[in-house]
Formats: C-alpha cells, sequence, structure tokens
C-alpha cells in the first residue's frame, strides 16, 4: 500500500473508532436491551430473552403518545417550511448587502441556552401574557381561552426552536441557483409564479428535502417543548423514553427508543424516494 | 401594473422575511428583559420591576456558577476532541481514496439523523450493560458531547476543504515548497476558518445539550440541567443573566469575524489595485 493511502486511513481511525464505540456499539446494545425480560432490574440485571412482546406492549401503552409525537413533529415542520422558506429566498435574493447580517441573526438564538429560550416563550404565551392579552382584545380568544399548556404552545416552541435548521440548509440551495435560469424564465414570459414553480422550487428541493429531515427528525424525539410548554395530555415519545429510563425500565425504553427510530427511518426514506433526492450530506 | 405589483412582490418577501427574524429574537429580548426582573413570587414567571440586583449578585443561586463551570469545562474538552478527531476525518475524506467510503459517510450521517432521545438511550443503555450505571457524570457525559459534536465537524470541515481551489496547493509546490510547508503555509491557514467555525458549533451544541446529558450525567449537574432542576422549584432570574451574557459573547465573537473578514478582503482588494 502506497504511503499516501496509508495515511488516508490513519487520519479516519481515531474518529471512526470514536464512532463505533459510542454510536455504532450502543445503539445495538439498544436493541438487544429492547428484548430484555422486563422482569430483571438494574441492581439484579436482566436477562435476555428475546422478547419481542415489549414492542406490544410499548405500542399498546405508548401507540397514542407516539402518533401525537409525530403528528406535533409533522406540524412543526410545516410551519417551519412556511415561516423558513420565504425568509431563507429573502436571505439569498433579496437581503443585498444585508446578507450576512441576516444570517448571523438566524443562529443568533443559538447563542442563548435551548432551555433558556423556551423558558421565554412560557412568559409570552402565558395566561396574561402579551399574545393572549392580544388575541383577547382582537376576540380572537375567549375570556378564559388561553394558550399555555396546550398543543398549539408545543407546537409553537418546536416551531421556534427547529426553525433555523429549515432554513440554514434552504439558504445554501437557494444561493447556488444560478439567476440566468431564473431571468431566461422570464424571458420566455413565464410569470413570477410560474417560474418559481418551474425553476427556483425544484432547484432548491435538496435544501428543501434536508431541511425538512432536520426539522422533523429532532422535533420528533423532542421532549422539552412538551414539558415546558404542554400539559399531560400534550406527553411526547421523549417524556415516556426519559421517565422509563428515570424509573429504571430499562427494556421498556429501550423499545420504546427502537420503535421511534425504525418508524422515522421508515418515514425518512419513503420521503427521500418520493423527493427523488439521495444527496442528504 | 405588472411592474407595481412586481415591486410589492419583492418587497414582501424581504418584510416576511425580517418578520420571521423578529419572531426569532423575541425570546432574546424576553431573556434581556427577565435579566433585570424583580419577581413577586418564585413560582411565578412575570415581569414584576426593575432591578439590578440579578446582575450584581449572578452566582446567588446554590450551584448555578458551579453549573456554568462544569457546562464549559466540558464544552471546551468536547470541542477540543471532536475538532481535532473530526477535522482529521474530514481531510480524508476529501484528500485521500479508501475503501468503504460510503458506509463512512453513511456512519458520520447518522448520528445527525437520529432523536438525541435514541443517542443518549442508546448510550445509557451501554454504560448500564457494561457495569457504569453507577458511575455517570462527567466523563460519560464528555464522551457523548464528542460523539455528536464530531458529525457536525467532519460536515463543516469538509465544506470547506471541499471548496479550496487545489490550484493553490499546486502553485505552492511548483514554487519548491516541501508537502510540510504547503501544508502549514497554504492548506491550513486556508481551512483555518472552517475549523474555527466548527469548534463554535461544537462547543455551542455541547453547552446547550440537554436530552442526552440528561440520561448519562449521573449526578453531575451542567447549566441546561441546572435550569431543568430550577424549573420545577421556580427559575432565579439569575438565569437569565447567564442567557444574556452568553448571547452577548457569542455575538461579540461573530461580529469580530465578521469585521476581520471585511478588513482583509478590502486589504486584498487594496494590493490587487
Amino acid at each position: 500500500m502506497s504511503r499516501r493511502k496509508l495515511t488516508g486511513y490513519w487520519l479516519l481511525t481515531p474518529g471512526t473508532l470514536w464512532l463505533a464505540f459510542f454510536f455504532l456499539v450502543p445503539t445495538v446494545t439498544l436493541v438487544v436491551s429492547s428484548l430484555y425480560d422486563p422482569e430483571g432490574s438494574l441492581t439484579d440485571g436482566y436477562v435476555l430473552t428475546g422478547r419481542f412482546a415489549n414492542y406490544a406492549d410499548m405500542m399498546e401503552f405508548y401507540g397514542p403518545t407516539i402518533l401525537r409525537s409525530l403528528g406535533y413533529a409533522f406540524a412543526a415542520t410545516l410551519a417551519c417550511l412556511v415561516l423558513g422558506y420565504p425568509l431563507a429566498y429573502a436571505i439569498a435574493f433579496k437581503a443585498g448587502r444585508w446578507k450576512n447580517l441576516m444570517l448571523v441573526a438566524v443562529i443568533a438564538p443559538f447563542f442563548t441556552s435551548f432551555l433558556v429560550r423556551t423558558l421565554s416563550w412560557k412568559l409570552l404565551l402565558g395566561d396574561h401574557g402579551p399574545i393572549v392579552d392580544f388575541l383577547q382584545t382582537i376576540h380572537l380568544l375567549g375570556e378564559d381561552g388561553r394558550l399555555l399548556a396546550t398543543p398549539f404552545a408545543v407546537i409553537t416552541g418546536l416551531t421556534y426552536n427547529f426553525l433555523p435548521f429549515m432554513v440554514l440548509p434552504l439558504y445554501a440551495s437557494l444561493e447556488k441557483i444560478d439567476l440566468r435560469l431564473v431571468e431566461a424564465g422570464s424571458d420566455l414570459y413565464a410569470s413570477p409564479v410560474t417560474t418559481f414553480r418551474k425553476i427556483t422550487l425544484p432547484l432548491s428541493m435538496p435544501g428543501l428535502v434536508a431541511g425538512t429531515l432536520l426539522t422533523f427528525i429532532p422535533a420528533s424525539g423532542d421532549y422539552i417543548n412538551s414539558e415546558l410548554l404542554g400539559n399531560p395530555r400534550t406527553r411526547m415519545v421523549g417524556n415516556e423514553v426519559q421517565d422509563l429510563f428515570a424509573s429504571g425500565s430499562v427494556p421498556e425504553a429501550a423499545s420504546l427508543s427502537v420503535m421511534l427510530m425504525a418508524l422515522i427511518v421508515l418515514l425518512v426514506l419513503v420521503y427521500v424516494r418520493r423527493a427523488g433526492t439521495e444527496e442528504l450530506v | 401594473m405588472r411592474a407595481v405589483r412586481n415591486w410589492v412582490a419583492q418587497r414582501l418577501v424581504l418584510w416576511f422575511g425580517l418578520l420571521v427574524l423578529l419572531y426569532m429574537f423575541l425570546p432574546i429580548f424576553v431573556v434581556i428583559l427577565m435579566s433585570f426582573n424583580d419577581p413577586a413570587s418564585r413560582r411565578g414567571y412575570t415581569f414584576d420591576g426593575f432591578t439590578l440586583d440579578n446582575w450584581t449578585n449572578p452566582c446567588a443561586p446554590y450551584q448555578l456558577c458551579s453549573s456554568v463551570w462544569v457546562s464549559i469545562q466540558i464544552g471546551l474538552a468536547a470541542t477540543l476532541l471532536a475538532t481535532i478527531l473530526g477535522t482529521l476525518m474530514a481531510f480524508a475524506l476529501v484528500r485521500h481514496r479508501f475503501r468503504g467510503r460510503s458506509s463512512m459517510s453513511l456512519l458520520i450521517f447518522l448520528p445527525m439523523a437520529t432523536p438525541e432521545i435514541v443517542l443518549g438511550a442508546s448510550l445509557l443503555a451501554l454504560f448500564v450493560n457494561a457495569g457504569f450505571a453507577g458511575q455517570l457524570g462527567f466523563w460519560t457525559i464528555l464522551v457523548a458531547h464528542v460523539m455528536f459534536c464530531l458529525s457536525f465537524v467532519v460536515v463543516t470541515v469538509k465544506a470547506r476543504l471541499a471548496g479550496m481551489d487545489p490550484r493553490l496547493e499546486e502553485a505552492a509546490t511548483d514554487l519548491y515548497a516541501t508537502e510540510w510547508q504547503t501544508f502549514w503555509r497554504v492548506t491550513f491557514p486556508m481551512v483555518a476558518p472552517g475549523i474555527a467555525a466548527a469548534a463554535m458549533l461544537s462547543f455551542s451544541l455541547s453547552f446547550d445539550d440537554f436530552i442526552i446529558t440528561n440520561l448519562n450525567s449521573g449526578q453531575t449537574v451542567t447549566f441546561p440541567m441546572f435550569v431543568w432542576g430550577a424549573n420545577q422549584r421556580g427559575i432565579p432570574m439569575q438565569v437569565n443573566v447567564i442567557g444574556t451574557v452568553m448571547f452577548l459573547i457569542a455575538f461579540a465573537v461573530v461580529l469580530g469575524g465578521e469585521l476581520n473578514n471585511r478588513r482583509r478582503a478590502r486589504a486584498l482588494a487594496g494590493v490587487r489595485s
């Protein structure tokens, strides 16, 4: 083997080992743990009995929770797309010399803690907060109507927290578009709407696919928004996995996690195939 | 008529975009405002009155400042390790040929495409099975943070490397630079901004992580874990002081970088003309 080729392997090895030991091995362990007999405990140890019934049990207990998580994540992803696409478009094509400043503004919310920002929404959406007051004044919300501790609040929080993950890949794709193609569209008498639909939108598909995945996947596993902004009826899979682990129910927690992951992989495969992009990294 | 419509349509997107940005900044304004709050009760989360007390005594709540210090230590250690390992991997992926390339890309992509709760659950399952359940703490958090930062470093540095003009390195070789000189005088300075961006990203990911940390922390309390615990008892307003300070520091770093870029661009333009 040539020296140069060998160098490549040397550069790769440490990082690959880290990912193998602390990502691949744990994933396999999680799948194995999901088949333990739930009769065991942390102190006495668990017996591997290949108990697939764990999955059926979890489906029975938490089926609605899983559906709710995916539903909230879907709604948040849609909201992120509606808010994020125009923003990414504005930054890429309309911002001019303010482009860099606007990009910094997109990532600026990351600079403060995720939890502290989510707590701010608690104040903003609170029963005597500015948004509820305003909505009550214009009679969009009843006198005793509330926003905090509702599914709306959880979805708002999810949308807010994952919006930059939608905007950045969209921007990266839009920015690469050759403006001459757009000009050609209007030279050939296409209306701005047609030009957008036939040229800009298809060319921004890789960013759109990446953005929706980067929003949907973390949102479906999140439990911070549900815990801080929701109520006991807005619990998501993350809440349950966390609580199961905290109470020492390892097999149950593991099978619920594996189920969430399997569902996500399935949805992502179907979506990526339909959207027709393979290029993700 | 069409011109008028176009004019409105063009401005409309920009205005809508600015509104979305305002929405993104809204909670930050609240954090800054609440850092001056004098709360009437411990449970409430409303603005009751103005005070500077939170700013003069930021460490007053038990464990707040020690938790920030733990987060900083973990953040720095995780950033250092992830940035080194990730940069090496990025170089290998862009500059070297080897077998199993596509499975390598998949291995790097997968941790980014896995929900945090599953990443955290997997690691905890490993630690529990390996008999580490009683020893969760600083080291298990560090291991987890390096793992999820690594992929982001690889992607960031890779993008910078792939966008580099290979002719610059060829020129250096043509001018009789050794391989080593070419690397340190040409390649590294050009990749450095990408590495710096990756390091900043790692630090903020690590500092901010809650879900994975919460599962693998044992008795160790990081800043996000402090906030979470405090939320059950009533949030001390000093948390918002920490949030504001973090925001200001990060903003200053980014702004400094941007100004530096502009100064360099101007200097280069001066050389060219």
